[in-house]
């Protein structure tokens, strides 16, 4: 078996050495009724050639996004992400390497990670960073935990317009702890709403911008007045490539800012493995979830860096930790830090207005269609639209005809009438304008 | 000088010295370079992506507009592949060496897993479109679920947690769901005193308290202990099977009946699933809920730190608590669930969209690869090499629990009494010699604990050389030598780190002076 | 003023109704380098054994529990610039909070410096 070295002639050197006869001699501990007699009932091994061939099977079944007209969104956003990036994330030295508890030979893995902290807390325009969570739904989670943490109190205010799978895991992310969390519904997302329900146990109010329906707002008033309150600002942003041409959370007041950076270095991968993001103030440092990587020098005076702030971690507060989380995204979260540094500021920031000025042409190609409505005011590269039809049966229909129109509102919302009609469509420096064309096309013929 | 814990806190001038006592112009030394930060190379005008030119159009963003500098670094193509390359040769890794991390599990990581991985017909699709286009995707969920299911012997298995802790925490959940339908508010967590520190943390966000029941002599959990501390309060025991100190709970049947006689769960960490999996169904040994780190048993890398995965397989009296989404076979084809409806009693949602597919692919790609008859070798080799590490080196090294041992055995630092050497020191001195350091401090049942795991992935002659390094650091620390270990690593890219700098003064992020 | 020693190696100095507690020179020891400490808030009222502070070295974190019970009358704003203190000067500057003593008969369940010195002996 091609990843097992150990021979026959081995085994028996060894097992003599250890002084048993047979290798079940030290499995003596499992109770005989527990030990398997036979293998499992599952297929015996295979050569990698036909683990290859099982494998492009199951891929033939699905529709890759670039063999088709894509304009899906949602939270997960299709960029195109240099071949440099794959190249060197594959890289055996990064790929299997593990945590850098040992920093002395982790140098690699740690100055990524101080590039990577920088670059975040530059983008969401925050003092600190951590090195990564999991993906942006579940560091929205956390911040709701840490908001607790940081203003000792317990009420959470989520905003309607959050994206309704990040208000789902923050229920479930605070369904036994202390926390209280007031729900909003989708109408209710407008920043004088928000303010109207903050009181004095209120410890934050959780927002998206863009926020799910594509909607840019300003939320410095909403900072201002739950400063007043002794309360924070907990901004979410699921697509960072907006941070390139949008206000950031931290110059409207935010005090956490979480994101999802799959768009960065990440591709679509069906949902996972994603990159969480959180930035925050320094001072509130200490009641950071996630690892962190910080500067040192070493005995010889050199610059180092270094897993710091450790005391906070489930590996040694354990009960007390700022959270169980032990992992983070990892070669996902290096990824991100070399795209970002492909692209560096003046990159970032043309793909940033080449994503808009793309959603701008095809929003005004959409107004056109009769019956069609853009419901959006403003928006970045993502805006919702209302069609006179089921927005379901639309995108289906338009797969058959290899388009993926986008992703219709009732699949996050299969109880709200309101939302059977709507579709937000997504559209990224990927797109073409053959693409919109053929998506306007399609759309004319389906709402005749 | 060194402070109390043998780290560095007088900054020296910096020797530019190789071993060979050669200096250089650069401070390169040979093939080992050095790398500054992307900000201190790059600037704000360089890139190393082109894209189209920007067509004309009005502005839809409100006039919520980025106007300042953000301040990131740009580098062209060229200038990146050499930064990131010569950042990746100061990292060690699996492709390198051994790892004896015990409870990491740190195997190969096999290839064919990043390649199909990469087919874009399972990397280039989208969770939210429609599930008609995705059935291939479904189908390969279906199958991991099935091979979790097989091998442990459990009908179900929650696939979305992103991570082991992640998973933890899904497990529990499921417990704490199903006591509240039972009405029942028992607030007490059993977990040993080795447990790992997520356990704790876990049911800390589950709104339990944790109470520890003491290992004995032989080093599993004291089970007079653990029968006394049983009663209406306690919701779960959280155990890890094989413990981590590297030995099989041999009451471990006997430990969940208890349990569920007294009307609670019995939550197994999966961590050191590597020992037994193909061999022993967890299944069978009464648990009703265990988390799988992919990352571990089953080869995804561990990329630096992540990311992991950590599918749930659940007892028939935790399934219907299961989080969503989950796959289902539908009439024409799979179908996937992604709301609580109905009288569904799934306790919710714990992360958007589906999962950790990227893992879930490397994962099955590696279950396939070994088949039911490579996986139980899997476990009966990496049990014999760490078995064999215990033989040969018990007489110069402490053990701490009589043998056999599972996957990993476990020393402390009785050996080095008198030595003036730690297991910290002894660990830094490994390094040296080539070789990541074992887990140290951990569990912290023991003085100075020295876990290691090889993995069934080391051939002999690897494990041989690891063995003869060991004995010979052994006898550097008895012939007192201690200076060896005092400022070791002396070889790596780095010497020993000030880590309480860079704790007592965190500065997590680059800034630029003025 | 006196001071008095407790078993999880606390000291507090009483002076009238007020007493000032920080960790001894045992305790700074065993813990390593300190390289922070989070204090009480002042004002907030505490219990004989509630905890009250925690101290963090690189790779531990150690609660602290007041040994006597009372309000919260001063924190030292030292330590948080400058948690070394602690280690270098445990049972004078690197001092922790002052707190106005509720009961002054808990003091009697505490050592004096000889039993203390006593108690410490005998852990070696």
């Amino acid at each position: 078996m091609r990843y097992l070295p150990l021979s026959p002639t081995d085994r028996t050197e060894m097992l003599e050495k250890i002084g048993v006869t047979e290798i079940n001699d030290l499995f003596s501990d499992v109770p005989t009724t527990a030990l398997l007699k036979d293998h499992v009932d599952l297929p015996g091994h295979m050569p990698e050639m036909a683990v290859d061939r099982e494998f492009r099977a199951m891929a033939e079944k699905n529709m890759p996004a670039g063999s088709v007209a894509f304009f899906c969104g949602a939270g997960a956003y299709r960029h195109y992400v240099p071949s440099t990036v794959d190249h060197l994330i594959q890289r055996g030295e990064f790929l299997t390497a593990y945590t850098p508890y040992q920093p002395e030979i982790s140098q690699g893995t740690l100055q990524a990670l101080y590039e990577f902290q920088t670059q975040v807390a530059q983008i969401t325009g925050m003092e600190v960073s951590n090195a990564s969570m999991y993906d942006g739904s579940t560091a929205c989670g956390e911040a709701v935990l840490m908001a607790r943490r940081a203003s000792r109190k317990k009420k959470a205010i989520l905003s309607g317009s959050l994206h309704p799978q990040y208000i789902e895991v923050t229920r479930c992310a605070t369904k036994f702890t202390e926390d209280i969390t007031l729900i909003n519904p989708p109408s209710v997302y407008l920043v004088d709403d928000l303010i109207d329900q903050i009181d004095e146990e209120t410890s934050c109010v959780v927002v998206q911008n863009p926020d799910f329906f594509g909607n840019i707002q300003d939320y410095t008033k909403l900072a201002e007045a739950l400063h007043a309150q002794k309360a924070l600002l907990v901004v979410v942003v699921t697509e960072v490539v907006s941070l390139g041409a949008v206000r950031s959370p931290g110059a409207m007041g935010a005090d956490i800012v979480v994101a999802e950076g799959q768009s960065i270095g990440n591709g679509l991968t069906f949902g996972g493995p994603y990159v969480g993001l959180l930035a925050t103030r320094q001072k509130l440092v200490r009641t950071m979830p996630g690892r962190v990587c910080g500067e040192t020098v070493d005995a010889d005076g050199k610059r180092g860096f270094v897993l710091t702030l450790s005391t906070r971690e489930q590996h040694i507060r354990r009960e007390k930790a700022t959270s169980n989380i032990c992992t983070n995204a990892g070669l996902c979260t290096l990824a991100f830090t070399i795209h970002m540094t492909l692209l560096g500021e003046k990159g970032f920031r043309h793909l940033a207005r080449l994503n808009h000025a793309k959603a701008v042409q095809l929003a005004d190609k959409i107004s056109g269609i009769d019956g069609v409505e853009v419901l959006n005011k403003n928006f970045f590269n993502e805006f919702t639209v209302a069609l006179p039809m089921d927005a379901a049966e639309a995108i289906e229909r338009l797969a058959d005809m290899k388009i993926l129109g986008g992703v219709p509102l009732s699949r996050l919302y299969p109880n709200d009438p309101d939302m059977k009609n709507r579709l937000l469509v997504a559209v990224t420096e990927t797109v073409t304008e053959e693409d919109m064309d053929r998506l306007v096309c399609a759309l004319k013929e389906l709402v005749k | 000088m060194m402070n109390k814990q043998g780290r560095p806190t007088d900054i020296n001038t910096a020797a530019n010295l190789s071993p060979g006592g050669v200096t250089t112009h650069t401070g390169n030394r040979g093939l080992e370079q050095d790398e500054l930060l992307i900000y201190e190379i790059g600037d704000t005008q360089r890139t190393g992506v082109d894209l189209e030119d920007l067509p004309v159009f009005e502005s839809r963003l409100g006039g919520i507009t980025r106007d300042n500098e953000i301040g990131l670094a740009g580098l062209s193509e060229p200038e990146v592949m050499r930064h990131y390359t010569r950042l990746s040769r100061k990292n060690y890794a699996i492709d390198m060496g051994l790892y004896p991390l015990g409870s990491c599990t740190m195997k190969h990581n096999p290839r064919i897993n990043e390649k199909v991985a990469r087919l874009p017909g399972l990397a280039d699709i989208h969770p939210l479109q429609p599930i008609s286009t995705v059935q291939g995707a479904l189908d390969l969920m279906d199958r991991l679920a099935h091979w979790l299911k097989t091998l442990t012997g459990m009908p179900a298995v929650a696939m979305s947690p992103k991570a082991g802790a992640h998973g933890e925490l899904c497990g529990l959940m499921a417990i704490r769901s199903a006591l509240d339908k039972r009405g029942e508010n028992r607030t007490i967590v059993l977990a040993p005193e080795s447990a790992h520190g997520t356990n704790p943390a876990t049911a800390a966000l589950c709104g339990y308290k944790v109470k520890s029941i003491p290992a004995n002599k032989a080093g599993r959990v004291d089970l007079p202990a653990l029968k006394a501390a049983l009663g209406p309060d306690v919701a779960a025991i959280m155990l890890t099977n094989p413990n981590t100190c590297g030995l099989f709970e041999r009451d471990i049947i006997e430990i969940a009946d208890a349990v569920h006689a007294a009307g609670g769960y019995f939550y197994c960490d999966g961590a050191n699933f590597n020992a037994i999996v193909g061999k022993v169904r967890p299944g069978d040994l009464g648990v009703d809920a265990m988390h799988i780190n992919l990352h571990k048993t089953f080869s995804t890398p561990h990329g630096g730190g992540g990311p992991g995965a950590g599918p749930v397989v659940l007892s028939e009296a935790l399934a219907p608590f299961a989080p969503v989404p989950y796959v289902i076979h539908g009439k024409d084809g799979f179908e996937m669930v992604e709301h609580v409806t109905g009288g569904a009693e799934s306790f919710g949602r714990m992360t958007a969209f589906h999962g950790q597919m990227g893992m879930n692919i490397r994962a099955l790609a590696f279950m396939m690869s070994h088949g039911s008859d490579g996986l139980a070798r899997v476990a009966e080799d990496s049990v014999l090499n760490a078995n064999y590490v215990m033989a040969s080196l018990q007489d110069i090294m402490t053990l701490s629990f009589e043998g056999p041992c599972m996957h990993e055995c476990l020393f402390d630092d009785r050996f080095l009494e008198g030595t003036g050497v730690t297991t910290l020191d002894f660990a830094k001195a490994m390094i040296d010699e080539g070789y990541h350091p074992m887990t140290m401090y951990f569990p912290l049942v023991v003085n100075g604990a020295m876990l290691i795991e090889p993995t069934e992935s080391e051939s002999k002659q690897s494990v041989d050389q690891f063995i003869g390094a060991l004995r010979h650091l052994v006898t550097q620390a008895k012939l007192g030598n201690s200076a060896l270990f005092t400022g070791a690593p002396y070889l790596a890219p780095l010497k020993r780190l000030d880590e309480t700098l860079a704790a007592r003064n965190p500065v997590l992020r680059w800034r630029k002076t003025d | 003023m006196t001071t008095y020693y407790s078993e999880e190696h606390e000291w507090i100095s009483t002076e009238g109704e007020t007493g000032t507690i920080g960790i001894t020179e045992y305790a700074q020891n065993a813990l390593g380098d300190i390289v922070f400490v989070e204090v009480p808030e002042v004002g907030n009222n505490y219990d004989k054994g509630d905890e009250i502070a925690v101290v963090e070295s690189v790779k531990a974190a150690s609660e602290i529990y007041t040994p006597v019970g009372g309000e919260v009358v001063a924190i030292n704003e030292n330590l948080e610039s400058d948690p070394a203190l602690v280690n270098a000067h445990p049972e004078t500057d690197g001092w922790f909070y002052k707190i106005s003593l509720s009961d002054k008969d808990e003091l009697d369940e505490l050592m004096d410096a000889a039993a203390y010195k006593a108690y410490i002996d005998g852990l070696e």
